[in-house]
């Protein structure tokens, strides 16, 4: 059980990568920091950081790169 | 009943354009085929043709812009042509000749024809071809600085230095004088060769106060009407919001030009389909400038067939089955004046960020000269996956202040419970003095926002 989940306040797709050509914001390990950006979500053709709202590290992402989210969806769990 | 060689019509697109082609098509007794992704299921468009067909998931790269997938579906279906909305695969060359490959008929232009005209380079040679004006720059990319800072002085200052391989925005800087140019063109050349690989650059005049003109044309491959002009200067970071037909900042004399250059441009390439040249147009001095030709149906195309009297998307389906041009030039005349505007689910009080949510009452406007182009319904849940165009409103009057009283009267009677739209930003701009005098440019609309935001934030709790 992660101790703290970070959700998406906004539906739409989901990345982790600030573009197509370049690495994730953040692998499973890393460490993550109150307002580290982790995620991109795209709604309606715009872009939107999502910010992690607890600190920890990282222990899973439990959607893939580029999928459908909902709003209030876990995108990261943090221990 | 056929329409040329076409007897069922697959939309490859969804929303409200969806919504419309359907309707046209049913008006040319063609029967239609509604293409889906799991998102859109649910949708208006979905429910009013007479066959659905799923194409993947939500992601448009996996479904909408999937062109293995369209084509599967029409075989499927056995559809005969295709009508790509516009966006999504609209103005993709390599779709256009795909559909043609596996003999269906794509409505619109050739694949060769988007080609050319989607070339931002090859559409302005083409242009100048036809003696249409362009925006006075350098003749492509530039070399030498000094050769270059000459040119922009004959030019005349401001001038944009642009990306050749740029676009959206992106590596444009504005030089004000000689020494400015001199600084600034090898800083936008390397961050060019940074950003895109390229660090090829061009110069363009900056036109201070440009209203965005656009002409709408429909060709059959010899023939081409002009249905007149838009005016679209109403924009929010390059996107159209308002749009009127016609420009009220045109005399006859200006006008008679723009729609013949347009006519010329589109007979030059030999036109098939529904198109629109896009124009900057100097209200200082008079003169207009080609920008780009749209190979497709816009957005905006109901306020000319509000004027003008004739469905733009039934004729380009015609056009497309085979038919020659069933309108004649002396067959279009412009009567009174219509405004459309923009619904989105963005809420225009919080930076516009997008709304999508489930649709609560629907009150819809109706009555003389209001037509509302719209995919709602009471609980339809808006998907976020795609833009956040809800509808257009749409009204026609005898003349432009006759229009906007009745905009104000429509925008009234609207009502879209459960999202957050661009109502109240109409409410707002219907109180504008300039915008009530057509006193209007491409950079008005984005310092009146800044200015207004209270007005908005006023109107929008009024609404709720």
């Amino acid at each position: 059980m992660a101790k703290h989940e970070v959700k998406s306040p906004i539906p739409g797709t989901f990345y982790r990568k600030p573009a197509p050509d370049q690495p994730p914001f953040k692998e499973v390990g890393d460490t993550v920091a109150k307002g580290d950006t982790v995620a991109i979500v795209e709604v309606m053709k715009s872009f939107h950081e999502i910010k992690s709202d607890g600190d920890g590290n990282i222990t899973a992402f439990p959607i893939d790169d580029a999928e459908p989210v909902m709003a209030g969806q876990t995108i990261v769990e943090l221990d | 009943m056929k329409t040329g060689n076409i007897s069922k019509l697959l939309i490859a697109n969804r929303g409200e354009i969806a919504v419309r082609v359907i309707r046209a098509a049913r008006d040319l007794g063609i029967a239609t085929v509604q293409v889906y992704s799991d998102a859109d299921k649910d949708s208006r468009a979905v429910q009013m043709a007479d066959e659905t067909i799923n194409i993947g998931p939500p992601q448009a790269a996996k479904s909408y812009l999937d062109i293995e997938a369209i084509l599967k579906a029409a075989r499927d279906t056995g559809a005969d042509a295709i009508h790509p909305g516009y966006g999504f695969l609209s103005e993709n060359a390599g779709f256009a000749d795909a559909v043609a490959d596996a003999g269906l008929i794509f409505v619109g232009p050739s694949g060769d024809t988007i080609r050319l005209m989607g070339d931002k380079a090859a559409a302005r040679a083409e242009a100048k071809k036809a003696n249409v004006p362009t925006v006075p720059g350098s003749d492509g990319v530039i070399g030498d600085m000094q050769e270059a800072a000459k040119l922009a002085d004959e030019i005349g200052y401001p001038v944009m230095i642009k990306a050749a391989a740029g676009g959206g925005g992106r590596g444009i800087r504005i030089a004000d004088s000689a020494e400015e140019f001199l600084s600034l063109a090898p800083q936008a050349s390397s961050e060019a060769k940074a950003a895109f690989g390229d660090g090829g650059i061009y110069i363009e005049k900056v036109i201070e106060r440009a209203r965005h003109i656009e002409v709408q044309v429909l060709g059959d491959g010899e023939d081409v009407v002009h249905f007149h002009e838009r005016e679209c200067s109403l924009q929010r970071r390059r996107q159209k919001v308002w749009e009127e037909a016609p420009s009220s900042a045109l005399n006859e004399n200006v006008r008679d030009k723009l729609c013949a250059s347009a006519v010329a441009l589109a007979k030059s390439v030999n036109y098939k389909g529904a198109g629109t040249i896009e124009y900057l147009y100097d209200d200082e001095t008079g003169d207009f400038y080609f920008i780009e030709m749209n190979t497709r149906i816009q957005v905006e195309h109901p306020v000319t067939e509000m004027i003008c009297g004739f469905d733009l998307v039934a004729e380009m389906i015609a056009i497309a089955g085979g038919a020659k041009l069933r309108v004649s030039q002396d067959d279009v005349a412009a009567k009174g004046h219509a405004i459309e505007v923009r619904l989105n689910a963005e809420d225009p009080a919080n930076n516009f960020m997008p709304f999508p949510g489930v649709v609560g009452e629907l009150l819809a406007p109706d009555g003389p000269g209001v037509r509302f182009d719209h995919m709602l319904y009471p609980g339809y849940a808006v998907p976020p996956f795609y833009d956040s165009l809800l509808g257009k409103l749409i009204v026609w009057a005898e003349d432009r202040d006759k229009a906007l009283l009745r905009l104000k009267r429509a925008l009234g009677e609207l009502q879209v419970d459960g999202l957050a739209t661009t109502k109240p930003l109409f409410e707002a701009l219907l109180e504008s003095e300039d915008l009530r005098a057509g006193k209007v440019h491409t950079r008005w609309l984005e310092p009146w926002l800044e200015n207004n935001l209270n007005r908005i934030k006023q109107k929008e709790g009024s609404n709720s």
